[in-house]
């Protein structure tokens, strides 16, 4: 039965890609993503994986082996972070687009510059318009369960896009934690064969990311989205199901004391468990404050978004990443455009904090609030404010 | 295709937009936008076959007696094979005329 381990997210990632039976890794390292392909090296190389370790010259070529790979009907992995990711960018389109199924672990770092290889969400906010499944974990737990999830949503026939699974840079990757591995016995059946329906093969040819002109393109990025959209259904079945298998289940949000909340703090990652002690602290001086933490970024989650903050009066979301040039951060910016059209909506305000590995503790957490009621409850004359910048 | 492309909706297209049918490519009009075509004079042509050659749509053939004419449903008006002739016996005309 399963294994309790103490382990760092990153190998508890490797051992999930080993687990799953991926069949090509192609990946560049990049801090603070390196463990996880330094361990999957490893296993590789020792014989512990049957898989293909594609070592390649740049992010760019790490993704563009993975379209190759995938297109080919292999289980494909990668893993990257910060400038990778972005150095990816233009293959993440294509990738999702071609509708090629694959995992990738980003250990979500600041861009630069300044140079900085700590934490904080730019990488991933830069690149949410690709058209991949995105989704966050915020411990070595879920960052094992959730690349199982990853792999079986990617290759649901229903589903067949590429899956992007966030832990955020050193508080989660390089953290060593408790967790509970699987056995392969106990796996088994979990994870059906990967099998595209048109791979690359000359016996059948096809012809894969041609060109389309105006006359098709509009109807080609509507059928994108609506598929996309409609991973929905098949992510929430597959996180149900390893619940059902395994004791831990996933939903799209998690509340916490949200009930009868008049001010909910939003957030994503794992600073929300930091978060979540400030909340007690409140509570237990009876202010009435909940918690909400968002796992499934792509596609949104219009629907649980809406009915966990309906009720509330004030929601103060925390971004761990700014728009530059825009409204403030990308979370908040969503939240609000969620529940704009809303009859009952709550007042919002946004804090921004954590940028680049900088710490945000649980009285900082407390302060937000606090500061969020006030500034909610006069005139907002700001877009957001920024926690523990010195002035 | 199974339809004409202006004629699909976004629900006909394949996953991915995945091409299944081999050399469907030459269903697609690319003669449709050019502003000018090559008219041959067979007066001049010594049907040496330079304009075959070059032409990289490839939409120049031959005719039964030998002489090079071109497909006006792929041909993009180029120019290359008029100006590639050695005999200048292609000429570019507007495509209005």
């Amino acid at each position: 039965m399963s294994r309790r381990v103490g382990m760092e997210a990153s190998f508890a990632i490797a051992e999930a890609v080993k687990l799953a039976e991926a069949e090509v890794v192609a990946a560049y390292p990049i801090t603070p993503q390196t463990h996880i392909v330094e361990r999957l090296s490893e296993m590789v190389a020792d014989g512990e994986i049957d898989a293909e370790f594609i070592c390649v010259e740049s992010e760019h070529s790490a993704m563009s082996a993975c379209v190759g790979s995938s297109a080919v009907g292999a289980r494909t992995f990668t893993a990257t972070a910060g400038q990778g990711l972005e150095l990816m960018h233009e293959v993440l389109f294509v990738a999702a687009s071609s509708r090629l199924p694959m995992v990738m672990a980003v250990s979500n770092r600041a861009l630069s510059g300044p140079l900085n290889v700590w934490g904080d969400q730019s990488d991933v906010m830069a690149a949410r318009d690709c058209g991949w499944i995105q989704y966050f974990a915020e411990n070595a737990q879920e960052s094992f369960d959730l690349t199982l999830c990853a792999f079986k949503i990617a290759e649901d026939p229903q589903v067949l896009f590429p899956v992007m699974l966030n832990i955020d840079g050193f508080f989660v990757s390089h953290v060593v934690e408790p967790l509970y591995l699987l056995e392969k016995e106990e796996f088994e059946g979990f994870l059906p064969p990967y099998k595209y329906p048109f791979p690359l093969d000359p016996r059948r040819p096809v012809t894969m990311g041609a060109f389309s002109p105006p006359v098709l393109y509009t109807e080609a990025r509507k059928a994108l989205e609506v598929a996309l959209q409609g991973t929905r259904e098949t992510i929430l079945r597959v996180w149900k199901e390893f619940g059902d298998r395994f004791g831990r289940s996933y939903k799209p949000i998690e509340t916490y004391r949200t009930e009868d909340a008049d001010t909910i703090l939003m957030g994503i990652g794992c600073y929300t468990e930091t978060a979540s002690v400030a909340v007690d602290t409140m509570r237990a001086r009876g202010e009435k404050v909940g918690m909400v933490h968002l796992r499934l970024w792509r596609p949104f989650p219009f629907l649980e978004i809406r009915a966990a903050l309906q009720g509330a009066q004030k929601v103060l979301v925390f971004d761990r990443c700014i728009i530059l040039g825009g409204p403030g951060g990308p979370l908040c910016s969503e939240i609000k455009s969620a529940l704009y059209s809303e009859e009952k909506k709550p007042k919002i305000f946004n804090f921004i904090g954590g940028l680049g590995g900088r710490d945000i503790t649980p009285q900082q957490f407390e302060d937000m609030i606090t500061r969020g009621r006030k500034i909610l409850d006069s005139k907002v004359t700001v877009e957001y404010e920024t926690i523990g910048v010195r002035e | 295709m199974a339809k004409p492309d202006y004629e699909m909706t976004w629900k006909d297209l394949e996953i991915g937009c995945i091409v299944t049918e081999p050399g469907s490519a030459s269903q697609y009009k690319t003669g449709d936008w050019k502003s000018q075509r090559p008219v041959w004079d067979k007066t001049r042509c010594i049907k040496c076959g330079i304009c075959y050659l070059f032409c990289p749509e490839p939409c120049i053939g031959q005719d039964a007696e030998g002489y090079f004419e071109n497909n006006l449903f792929y041909c993009k008006g180029c120019g290359i094979c008029s100006k590639e002739c050695p005999t200048s016996a292609i000429r570019m005309i507007p495509e209005e005329s």
